[in-house]
């Protein structure tokens, strides 16, 4: 079948076949910022942005998106252009091995567009369905923190 | 010391590219024609298989081949990776015929996708005749217990003690004078068993292989491997063919913790690459990284000690049975190291023993995991220290500081007992231990919460500490180097055959180099873990990176110096002796040479030469690192619910070569560990069947459970480590366990001995209280 959608902005048609998860399309378009680390939306590695919202792309069927945006991790920036998210997050040294942390990246965005100035307990909300062995989240947090003051500040 | 870029915490040097989601791991590797291999696993726990018959899944439209137990080579092996030769049993083949636990692999299928090598999975006919399966470790070694690996030729290539028959696949025994005389000279003595569970290292990227032929018909494996020159070694041996038709590259690894300590996929990939000419994918799924990969060791920890009136250890004996499930992956050293890196901790007691046995079960297979057994041994330790503070009585911190190994003190252990074999002797050159003890007490607030059992409604407060150490690579065996050359501008490549798992050893690594040679991290190009292109190094594990392959660059870096010394002295004229590096420019009182210039002149002036150098690094010795940790929890005894509020850890891992990326580590290994204590344990049905493979039944840790935690670093320099550096990757996993244990016992008496201590544990043994 085909859809039409705005991927990373861009207006798009893809053929796809039904059952086709929306991290498979995603990934076979070569958007390999989405990562597959359990399947059952457990762990928050895929997480992507339909119409703004974060979810896990291994459980949303492409044809449920059609018509609709979707931002991957590809399409929020790049490595000239960082998101302040990126560049606190490896300041604060939240980045370790890395495989969790597109998707964390663009739920953090996703609650900063919500709300600007989010506390900690927020924060570790917002963040519930991301799953990182590495850091023990200190750090992501401290990231986030610092990232939602630079923009409070207006210095990004 | 003043450092311009060590000690310094710099952005990581591949940061950017992974939170822009650009750094490619295994798994994103576009590889055309890429075909799709996918494995059936036992479903018994030990069967012998009598035939396989794969016609049916042959004759499927996409299927380009079957391989099983009955026409791929039989060359024993051990999936462990490790040096040459392996401290491991060989006693494993590509495809055993017979399965020895539930995930056991029976077969894999090539196919055009994985949908249709998931089809015709379910098309091989195999028949097995079942076999009596042994679950219980603690009676492996009963008469009558079905043994699980009776073929001949079996066991250690250096001939390390392993019995099949009694399902012992290693065992060591140390006696440091007679226990039971030290026993008798004692005032007090004390009689402790402990257990702990098997736990999955639950790193989020699942394991992943990629093979293929090259122009020049050499096998590409692409890898999420921690070890790619062993992977290459053991590759070589099974696929029989020579290590130079292999090269393995490591690309960005999603997290290991020992888990990619181990080759057990890559010559599955190689083969089918070698027999068909395709490219190959293996893909893990969450499932068979929770059910068919590696997991920490369960052991039951014996601890028995004779104390002195005064609280002076002086007689203790640990012994330990371990299990290792189907396969004797990594049994002797994880075994080892529950001696080797726990006992030493406490040095005064004159009268040590360490035992230790590791068995065969028909569950699934025990391997490397961060923290290698001393995070099993100080589960034990720790609680012992506490259980005598409080029968003497005695404040245990008191108690800890009287017993801990301090600055210029060694251990007997040390020389006695190393990784599989005897040890070094060495003294310690740096500890703020005692520090440390001080300095985590005030944060936590202990002397205004132990024993107080300050309660809130259900809720009952308390507070635990414990103490450790870990090492620094392994003394004489580990060893790691590097390759440097400078650049038209300046700039430097560094080689490293150092395996970065996502720790930032590549930053670290690369941090010394611009360190010696007064550059900035800009200006170091790294390029690491690729068997073609990198020199030789051990891999990830022991604590060994910064260290071991850290001392090597050091060295590399300096020769590069000294090369750009030299040449800027021909240019300048000057005596080599009145000239220095700094900020990428070569100094004298009169003048200066910038970098550029120097590389310049080398490469196209006069006296053409590369300034290039490589190095090797070993240690004779494995200084450890030190840590003490405090937590403060709170049970809930109307749910049995543990919740950790705070925890602090306070550790001496010499000079931190940069702060943020180790402080990381410490947290990283602190969460996993409280996870694991409350919450984490592969769980079986009575076949021998893991009932918990998803994130959803296994649960870790997320960003909502975490407690307050603070992390303090108390450097040291240790005169043997780069800028004296030690390690820290392991050492904070031994903490949370018996931090956590002793904190229960402080806020409602009762003493758990048994890991994990869930909330259903906790409550049942209020109920009988």
């Amino acid at each position: 079948m085909q859809i039409e959608l705005t991927l990373n902005g861009v207006f798009q048609r893809l053929d796809i076949h039904p059952g086709e998860t929306l991290l498979e399309t995603l990934r076979s378009q070569g958007l390999t910022g989405v990562k597959l680390g359990c399947g059952h939306g457990d762990c928050g590695s895929c997480v992507v942005l339909w119409n703004g919202q974060p979810v896990n792309a291994c459980q949303v069927l492409t044809a449920a998106v059609a018509g609709d945006s979707v931002t991957t991790i590809e399409g929020l920036s790049d490595l000239t252009k960082p998101h302040v998210i990126q560049t606190e997050l490896v300041k604060a040294g939240a980045v370790q091995c890395g495989f969790c942390t597109p998707g964390i990246v663009l739920s953090a965005y996703a609650l900063l567009q919500n709300k600007p100035h989010p506390t900690a307990d927020e924060i570790k909300t917002a963040l519930d369905g991301h799953l990182c062995r590495c850091t023990g989240y200190v750090k992501i947090i401290e990231g986030i923190q610092n990232a939602a003051q630079l923009i409070q500040d207006g210095k990004v | 010391m003043h450092f311009t870029t060590v000690g310094h915490s710099v952005a990581k040097y591949d940061g950017l590219s992974l939170a822009t989601g650009r750094a490619l791991f295994t798994n994103d590797y576009p590889i055309a024609n890429v075909h799709h291999l996918k494995f059936l696993y036992s479903p018994h726990a030990h069967a012998r298989i009598t035939s396989i018959n794969a016609d049916a899944a042959l004759a499927l439209e996409g299927v380009i081949a079957v391989c099983h137990t009955f026409n791929t080579p039989q060359i024993l092996h051990t999936t462990a990776g490790q040096g040459f030769p392996e401290p491991s049993p060989y006693d494993t083949t590509m495809f055993n015929p017979t399965v020895r636990f539930v995930g056991d692999k029976v077969a894999a299928v090539l196919a055009k996708n994985p949908q249709t090598a998931e089809t015709a999975l379910q098309k091989i006919k195999v028949e097995y005749e079942i076999l009596p399966a042994l679950f219980d470790y603690e009676k492996a070694g009963a008469p009558g217990a079905p043994q699980l690996h009776p073929e001949p030729g079996k066991g250690y290539p250096a001939g390390m003690p392993y019995r099949p028959d009694e399902n012992l696949c290693a065992e060591v025994n140390i006696d440091v004078g007679k226990f039971e005389q030290g026993l008798a000279e004692s005032d007090f003595a004390f009689d402790e068993t402990f257990h702990t569970s098997y736990a999955s290292h639950a790193m989020l990227e699942p394991h992943a292989v990629l093979t293929y032929l090259d122009q020049y018909n050499r096998l590409i494996v692409i890898s999420t491997t921690q070890v790619p020159f062993h992977a290459r070694r053991i590759c070589a041996r099974v696929l029989q063919i020579p290590e130079k038709r292999i090269r393995v590259i490591k690309p960005r690894l999603g997290g290991g913790f020992g888990c990619k300590q181990e080759v057990f996929l890559e010559y599955y990939a190689g083969w089918m690459t070698l027999q068909t000419g395709l490219p190959v994918k293996i893909l893990l799924s969450r499932a068979e990284v929770l059910r068919a990969t590696r997991y920490r060791h369960p052991v039951r920890l014996r601890l028995q000690c004779g104390v002195k009136a005064d609280g002076t250890l002086h007689s203790i004996w640990l012994d330990a049975l371990m299990n290792n499930g189907a396969y004797g992956s990594h049994a002797l050293t994880v075994l080892s190291n529950i001696g080797s890196k726990v006992l030493p901790l406490i040095n005064k007691a004159p009268y040590q023993r360490f035992t230790g046995r590791m068995v065969y079960t028909n569950l699934p297979i025990g391997g490397a995991y961060r923290g290698y057994g001393a995070t099993q041994g100080y589960f034990a330790l720790n609680q012992l220290l506490d259980i005598i503070a409080t029968q003497l009585p005695m404040d245990v911190i008191e108690l800890f500081r009287k017993n801990v190994i301090q600055l210029g003190e060694t251990s007997p252990i040390f020389e006695r007992l190393g990784e599989g074999k005897e040890g070094v002797r060495q003294n310690i050159e740096s500890s703020s231990l005692l520090e440390c003890i001080t300095r985590g007490a005030q944060e936590i607030g202990w002397y205004s919460k132990r024993g107080k059992k300050l309660r809130h409604g259900t809720k009952v407060r308390g507070v635990g500490m414990a103490c450790m150490m870990q090492g620094s690579g392994i003394p004489r065996v580990d060893m790691g180097a590097a390759y440097m050359k400078m650049n038209d501008d300046g700039s430097f490549n560094l080689h490293v055959g150092a395996t970065d798992l996502g720790t930032g050893s590549d930053t670290v690594l690369a941090q010394i180099a611009a360190e010696t040679l007064g550059v900035t991290l800009d200006d170091i190009i790294v390029y690491s873990s690729d068997t073609d292109f990198t020199p030789f190094d051990t891999g990830a594990y022991a604590s060994s990176t910064t260290y071991i392959s850290g001392g090597a660059v050091k060295k590399c870096a300096e020769e590069i110096k000294n090369q750009i010394l030299s040449v800027a002295a021909e240019i300048s004229r000057q005596p080599e002796k009145n000239l220095h590096l700094a900020g990428k420019a070569v100094h004298w009182a009169q003048g200066h040479l910038d970098f550029r210039s120097i590389c310049q002149y080398a490469l196209y002036t006069h006296n053409q030469f590369q300034i290039q150098a490589s190095s090797s690094h070993i240690s004779p010795v494995s200084p450890p690192p030190f840590a003490a940790h405090f937590v403060e929890i709170e049970v809930d005894t109307a749910t049995g619910v543990v919740q950790v509020i705070k925890y602090v850890s306070v550790t001496d891992c010499g000079t931190p070569i940069n702060p943020r990326l180790t402080e990381g580590q410490i947290e990283g290994a602190i969460v996993n560990g409280i996870s694991w204590t409350l919450i984490e344990e592969l769980r079986f049905d009575a076949r021998g069947a893991q009932l918990n493979t998803d994130f959803g039944r296994y649960k870790i840790f997320s960003a909502a459970d975490i407690p307050e935690i603070k992390t303090i670093l108390l450097p040291t320099y240790d005169p043997t480590g780069p800028y004296g550096a030690k390690s820290v990757s392991e050492i904070a996993m031994n903490g949370p366990a018996p931090a956590i244990a002793n904190a229960i016992f402080d806020a409602i008496g009762i003493r758990f001995r048994d890991l994990p201590i869930t909330a259903e544990k906790v409550f049942q043994a209020l109920q009988q209280q």
